[in-house]
C-alpha cells in the first residue's frame, strides 16, 4: 500500500481538466472545505458505488461548508459520459496527463495498476490536510469517515459569518 | 469495524423474533438488484431462525441511479401505517423489474390500500423525513452501497448468499448465549 499525506501536510496544489476545455486548480477553491475524493475508474460496475453514495449526500457536504472534488485517470470525455450516466452533481478532474501526477503528489497512486487507490483528503480552508483515509483496494470507504472528520473541525457557520464580516472590513 | 449507530426502536420495522437473541438490520433500496437478489436469501434466514431473529429493514434509496426507489419506499411506509409494511415490502421486491408508480398504485390497490390515498401521501412528502432519518443513520454508520447488513449492531461484510448469513447469525446467536 503506497503512503498518503497524513493530516498536517500543505494539500498540493494541482490544475486539472475538468471538462474537455475548463481547467480547475485547488487554489481556486482557497477559503473553502475541500474533499478529494481518488478513485480507481469510471464506471465501477455496482451500484450504490462510492461516487454515487457520495452524489447522493452531496447536500450533507455541502451544509458543512465542503466541495467535494472526484479525481481518477480517465479522461474528460469520460468523465463526462460517466457523469451524465450517473447524474452526478459534482465536478470529476481527468488526472491523465501526464498520467497519474496529482495522485502520485497525494501518495495515493497504485504504480502496478495505473490507477489511483480509494484516498480521501479533507483539505480547510487554509489549504491543510486535515484529515486523510486511504481505503483497502475493492473496499467503498463510505462517507462516515468524511462526516465525522467535517463535525470535528469548527463550526463551518460561525466561520462564514467570520469571513463575511472580514470582507466588510476590508 | 463499523457499527450501527441508530439503535433498533418502536420507529422500525420489525418482523418475527419475539424472543430474539439475534437482530439482523438491513439497508436497502427497492430498485437495487442487488437487494432484489438478496431477499429471497433473506427470506431463507428467517425461516432458519424462526422466533430468535428479528429482521429490521431501513431505507437506504439512492435517488439519483434508482429513480422508482424513494416512491416504493414512500409507498412500503403508506402500507406500514395501515399494519402492511411487510406484505408491501415483499410485493415491491417481487414487481422490482417492472417498478413503477403505476405498479406501485396496483399493488396498493391489490392490499387493500387506497391508490389516491398513497398519492396524496407521496404528493405532501408525508414519508420522506422518515425514509431521510434511515437513510442518514445508515451513512454514519458506514452504509456504502446496498444492500448493507449489521448483525447484533456490527456490520457483515460478507456476502448476502443465504448459508453465509446464517453461518454469520449462528456465530453471533453462540456468541450471546454464551455470554448470558
Amino acid at each position: 500500500m503506497p503512503q498518503i499525506l497524513s493530516p498536517g501536510t500543505k494539500a498540493p496544489d494541482f490544475t486539472l481538466p475538468v471538462t474537455p476545455d475548463q481547467r480547475l486548480s485547488l487554489s481556486e477553491l482557497a477559503g473553502r472545505r475541500v474533499i478529494l475524493t481518488f478513485y480507481p475508474a469510471d464506471w465501477s460496475p455496482v451500484c450504490g458505488d462510492q461516487i454515487d453514495l457520495y452524489n447522493q449526500i452531496i447536500g450533507e457536504f455541502r451544509r458543512r461548508g465542503a466541495e467535494l472534488l472526484g479525481i481518477s485517470v480517465d479522461g474528460t470525455w469520460c468523465h463526462q459520459a460517466y457523469a451524465k450516466e450517473r447524474n452526478l452533481h459534482f465536478p470529476l478532474l481527468a488526472d491523465f496527463h501526464p498520467k497519474g501526477q496529482v495522485a502520485q503528489a497525494y501518495g495515493c497512486y497504485l504504480d502496478d495498476v495505473g490507477e489511483a487507490g480509494r484516498a480521501l483528503f479533507l483539505i480547510d480552508e487554509q489549504g491543510m490536510i486535515v484529515w486523510s483515509y486511504l481505503s483497502p483496494i475493492g473496499v467503498n470507504p463510505g462517507a462516515d469517515g468524511i462526516l465525522d472528520a467535517l463535525d470535528e473541525m469548527p463550526n463551518a457557520e460561525s466561520l462564514d459569518v467570520e469571513t463575511k464580516s472580514a470582507r466588510k472590513r476590508a | 469495524m463499523s457499527k450501527l449507530r441508530v439503535p433498533v426502536s418502536a420507529r422500525d420495522h420489525i418482523s418475527g423474533g419475539r424472543n430474539a437473541i439475534v437482530t439482523l438490520v438491513e439497508y436497502g433500496d427497492y430498485e437495487c438488484p442487488h437487494c432484489g437478489a438478496a431477499q429471497p436469501n433473506v427470506h431463507r434466514v428467517q425461516a432458519q431462525f424462526g422466533d430468535r431473529l428479528a429482521f429490521v429493514f431501513r431505507h437506504f434509496p439512492l435517488t439519483e441511479i434508482h429513480p422508482h426507489a424513494l416512491d416504493a419506499a414512500q409507498t412500503a411506509e403508506f402500507a406500514g401505517d395501515h399494519g402492511q409494511f411487510w406484505a408491501m415490502h415483499d410485493a415491491i421486491f417481487r414487481n422490482q423489474r417492472v417498478l413503477s408508480q403505476t405498479t406501485l398504485f396496483a399493488l396498493a390497490t391489490s392490499l387493500g390500500l387506497s391508490h389516491v390515498d398513497l398519492r396524496d401521501a407521496i404528493q405532501r412528502g408525508r414519508y420522506l423525513d422518515k425514509i431521510n432519518e434511515d437513510f442518514m443513520g445508515g451513512i454514519r454508520s458506514g452504509v456504502n452501497g446496498t444492500p448493507t447488513f449489521f448483525i447484533n449492531g456490527e456490520r457483515y461484510n460478507g456476502n448476502y448468499l443465504a448459508p453465509s448469513l446464517i453461518t454469520a447469525i449462528n456465530a453471533e446467536m453462540h456468541a450471546a448465549v454464551g455470554q448470558s
